[in-house]
């Protein structure tokens, strides 16, 4: 290719690195998979890290009800044990869209991707009926230091969830007016580890939230 | 229709930002008109403004970074003649008028001058550096830069339409609540800040992967240059640090704007959880930017040395373990706050703590100049100039860092002495040392030394007279951001500070002059090889400016200082390596997308800045178009043929034979 | 297109998350995984549901056990959906997720014990607005 011979070096974690065949025109000794895979990796966990961010604003105000109600007297486990199967399952369908995607199956895609958008937008309806059942009983986002944080990290995780299903509509668009092209896979790939990433996150909410606010 | 924007939003009661802002905008539309006349718009666009080569994003950081700083250093030389005159009368600045400008200052410096100007000498160096040909985002990196451009762009807009926060460089409620600043101020600030801290964690995530995953053959962690180590650590913790700011600021809007309540004092609301917050991120942004200067000056006293960085695996060690400690120290900004004994002292020792392998960074610098044949470049005098001032700051630090003490010093102008002797200090001359090192590398030929080490000696010269009379001011019971003052004593040291400004002043002026003499010299300083300081690392190997493909052949790592070892084997046999053969190279094709997204991002900021809601709804719907259409392209490369590889490299081969040929005219 | 990219990332010592190899795996195999991981954290979810009303166990462990079901859930999360492992493959991956946790422990912890604090010397503010009153 250009006078780069195969050889192998160690790198400091002991790995081998080949080089030689493996170099890309464009002078990437990675495939681009694994640099875009990589790249979206990086930005889930500074994703996470904003989360974090609202988690530790939760945990700190969540005592400051301000003589308003509490999680105890607000929150139905019901409701969040349906959203939770809806997050979980359409984790599953996702999971099963992105292996279709991959294995070039239309029918595998197109299913799974459908099934991943109506459970997560039955999630988005059930939060959003949540939040104006709450707002109509008085308790919306500015009766107390709790609800507002409340408010915040459910609805930045809702927010995120409409983001992905804007997203999915786009890449099945994708899909469908470009064929299994690698980098519409690629981006299919970053879309599957968004959606498990939510799933991820809503684990953390529910139970921070809902479960610990409704036991104790 | 247009929200709170109407006529009585532009200041023309108030005669400085009028007419300054009106000098600025002729300046522009001078600018704009000459570009124009002269037939240049295709070429701006086409080579500049749609670029996505690393090399270019990264040219116009820095000079983004160095308008702006002319801009905050005019807010500096206000301040400080403002509070020479100031004693027992009210100076020349309204109360109102000087909080805006100590706020713009800080707000400026940090986020649109030293941001830019590290991150544009990252993106510009690393991939030289790694031996490769591009970013691993290159188009997100234009959208990166170009959101940071649109930051900066709204805090200037705030000059005439409005007016800036006056809240100081981070908003502390409550008074930054809507009760206490009802103004647009505040939130000027906050969107600019988070439309810009958005391209900072794009350009974070982007900067990471590269240096993680895009190497040369060869090039392992361990070969890697420092400055590509520095630039990691940097990166890694903008990843993990702007997100916090950026949660942090969009709960303060959340406050401001639907009535939560964060912070407020009223229903529950806690406003030191915006302190801890905000100095979560604070924190490790003051490594985010000393990280890569580090990298700077290691690069410089090595090449300047002629010897290899000293105890390498250590300066590793030190990046990475500070790194990490940059999380665990934020208290120590708020000390006073109330935290009982056992809070402030973990964190004053883990204060004290990470100091330790900064110590350890500045004693291989030491060692490295120690028995070295070191040439007293531009570059190594502002490394120099650098260990001196920095040590006295991180002294100074520490100091701040024990507890009790910080309890006399907190909020005095002993801590704006000290950060601004860290900042300056340690980053601002970084930046220089790097613009002075790499700039024949970008454009070619290499700056003036007279001048560029005049515009050095003015500089240092200037700092100690302006911030050292801080120190004791500070030591007096002067607080800081005072409007007047009454106490004779502080009156002599604050004229002092006002000189050291003014001789800062004429330290830009000469490095003005410094970049204007250079380009109509610029064919006496012209850098045939591409290797103009006798360089060690592969950014050296390339001609200057490097073509848009950087590297005609990838080179092959076989050790550290994978261009000396090159150079060397050269040297030994008095001739090149063998001519490789030339094939053709896909590079990434330019985009609009950065540019029209900032363009959206634009108005989207300065709509809901105003509330004007269906702006902010078509400004929205716009940048997701523009993604679309960005998703939807068919060909994302454009292929460069192999005679053109050809002929670009075999000029710069010839070039460096000639120069292999005479060993002294090189040097 | 993407099987030639197929058959060049088996040479790679890296790997993306969320992404199989594709030797030795073909669609079917891949659904095994994505199986085993839905079963796992359905009955982790569902014990997690259960613990938070049941009065059979001590109460104040509650707490404790839901923080244990949940990060169990988030690792069974990472491994089956995820695709996260320990091989050598996944290094950079893991290194990256374990600084990850680390500025969330640290956010986390660090935040909940500053303002747990920071009345030690100072009356919370909603108190001093009471006095001005």
């Amino acid at each position: 290719m250009s006078g780069i011979e195969a050889t192998a070096t160690p790198n400091s974690f002991g790995e081998v690195r080949g080089a030689g065949d493996l170099e890309h025109a464009a002078g990437r000794l990675m495939s681009k998979r694994i640099i875009v895979g990589y790249g979206f990796w990086i930005f889930l966990l500074s994703d996470i890290v904003m989360f974090s961010a609202f988690f530790a604003t939760y945990a700190v105000l969540v005592g400051q009800t301000a003589g308003g109600p509490s999680g105890r007297e607000l929150f139905d486990l019901r409701n969040t044990a349906i959203e939770t199967a809806c997050l979980l399952l359409s984790s599953f369908t996702c999971g099963i869209a992105n292996i279709g995607a991959q294995a070039h199956r239309g029918s595998w895609f197109y299913g799974a991707m459908t099934a991943t958008f109506i459970l997560g937008a039955a999630f988005i309806g059930l939060e959003v009926q949540e939040f104006a059942g709450l707002v109509a009983r008085g308790a919306g986002p500015t009766r107390s230091a709790f609800l507002s944080a409340f408010f915040t990290l459910v609805g930045c995780h809702g927010l995120h969830v409409t983001a992905g299903l804007l997203w999915l509509l786009t890449m099945m668009a994708q899909v469908f007016a470009k064929g299994y092209r690698a980098d519409i896979l690629r981006r299919m790939l970053c879309f599957s580890l968004f959606w498990h990433a939510l799933d991820i996150i809503w684990v953390a909410l529910f139970t921070m939230v809902y479960l610990m606010g409704a036991a104790s | 229709m247009l929200g709170k924007l109407s006529w009585a939003a532009v200041p023309f009661d108030q005669p400085i930002p009028l007419i300054a802002a009106a000098l600025v905008g002729m300046v522009i539309i001078a600018v704009l008109a000459w570009v124009a006349l002269k037939g240049w718009l295709p070429y701006l666009w086409r080579e500049w403004i749609t670029s996505v080569d690393h090399k270019r994003i990264g040219i116009m950081y820095t000079l983004l970074a160095m308008v702006m700083l002319l801009r905050g250093f005019s807010d500096a030389i206000m301040m400080r003649s403002q509070q020479a005159v100031a004693f027992q009368s009210s100076g020349y600045l309204p109360p109102e008028h000087y909080n805006q400008i100590f706020s713009a200052h800080g707000t400026l410096m940090i986020f649109f001058v030293a941001m830019p100007f590290v991150i544009g000498l990252m993106n510009f160096v690393v991939p030289l550096q790694l031996g490769v040909r591009d970013v691993a985002f290159p188009t997100l990196n234009s959208v990166g830069f170009w959101l940071t451009a649109t930051g900066a762009l709204l805090v200037n807009i705030s000059l005439v339409v409005g007016e800036f926060a006056r809240t100081g460089w981070l908003p502390y409620p409550p008074l930054s609540e809507l009760t206490y600043s009802p103004g647009v101020g505040v939130d000027y600030y906050l969107w600019a800040l988070e439309i810009s801290g958005v391209g900072t964690l794009l350009s974070g995530v982007n900067l990471v992967t590269t240096v993680l995953k895009l190497h040369a053959p060869g090039m392992t962690y361990m070969r890697m240059p420092m400055f590509c180590w520095t630039t990691l650590a940097a990166n890694l913790l903008i990843v993990a640090a702007f997100p916090v700011l950026t949660a942090t600021l969009a709960m303060l809007l959340l406050d401001r704007y639907l009535g939560f309540h964060f912070f407020t004092n009223e229903a529950g609301g806690n406003v030191m959880m915006f302190m801890n917050l905000i100095w979560a991120w604070g924190h490790p942004e003051v490594y985010i930017l000393i990280l890569p200067a580090f990298g700077i000056f290691s690069e410089v006293i090595s090449t300047f040395s002629r010897k290899p960085l000293f105890g390498y695996r250590s300066m590793v060690a030190a990046t990475m373990v500070i790194c990490i400690l940059s999380f665990t120290v934020w208290l120590h900004h708020f000390f006073t706050m109330g935290a009982g004994a056992d809070v402030n002292a973990i964190f004053g020792i883990a204060s004290m703590i990470i100091a330790v392998p900064t110590g350890v960074k500045v004693f291989n610098w030491l060692f490295t100049m120690y028995g070295g044949r070191v040439v007293y470049s531009t570059s190594i005098l502002w490394s120099i100039g650098f260990m001196v001032t920095f040590v006295i700051g991180g002294m100074t630090g520490v100091l701040l860092a024990v507890p009790p003490a910080d309890f006399v010093l907190h909020n005095s102008l002993f801590l704006v002495a000290h950060f601004h002797n860290v900042i300056i200090g340690g980053v601002l001359f970084g930046a220089f040392a790097g613009y002075n090192y790499w700039f024949p590398k970008a454009f070619g030929f290499r700056l003036h030394e007279g001048l560029g080490k005049a515009s050095f000696w003015c500089w240092i010269l200037g700092f100690y007279l302006a911030f050292m009379p801080l120190y004791v001011l500070g030591l007096m019971g002067m607080t800081r951001r005072m409007q007047h003052y009454d106490v004779a004593a502080w009156r002599p040291w604050l004229l002092v500070a006002a000189v050291g400004a003014a001789v800062i002043l004429v330290g830009i002026i000469l490095q003005i002059a410094q970049l204007a003499v250079s380009i109509r010299r610029r064919e006496a300083l012209r850098d045939v090889t591409g290797d103009p300081w006798d360089g060690r690392s592969l950014e050296w190997a390339t001609p200057s400016p490097p073509p848009a493909f950087n590297f005609a052949v990838l080179p092959r790592v076989e050790g550290e200082e994978a261009y000396w070892r090159i150079k060397q084997r050269a040297r030994q046999q008095a001739r090149l390596g063998e001519e490789p053969g030339y094939t053709e190279i896909e590079m990434p094709r330019n985009s609009p997308t950065g540019f029209i997204c900032a363009f959206f991002a634009t108005f989207m900021g300065f709509a809901l800045i105003w509330h004007i809601w269906w702006m902010v709804a078509l400004a929205a719907l716009g940048a997701y178009a523009t993604f679309v259409v960005f998703a939807w392209r068919d060909r994302d490369e454009d292929i460069i043929p192999a005679e053109v590889v050809a002929r670009i490299d075999r000029a710069n081969r010839s070039a460096r034979s000639t120069a292999l040929a005479q060993p002294e005219a090189a040097s | 297109m993407s099987h030639s990219e197929h058959e060049r990332d088996k040479n790679y010592p890296d790997i993306a998350p969320g992404y199989e190899r594709p030797e030795g795996h073909d669609a079917e195999e891949g659904i095994g995984t994505y199986l085993t991981g839905l079963g796992l954290a359905t009955l982790l979810t569902a014990v997690s549901f259960f613990i938070a009303r049941t009065t059979l166990v001590w109460q104040p462990s509650i707490p404790v056990a839901l923080a244990v079901l949940a990060i169990a859930q988030m690792g069974v999360h990472l491994v089956f959906f995820l695709q996260i492992t320990t091989g050598p493959d996944n290094v950079n991956n893991v290194m990256a997720l374990f600084f990850g946790v680390l500025i969330v422990l640290l956010l986390l912890g660090g935040s909940l014990f500053i303002m747990a604090h920071l009345n030690q010397n100072m009356m919370p503010m909603d108190q001093i607005m009471q006095m001005q009153r």
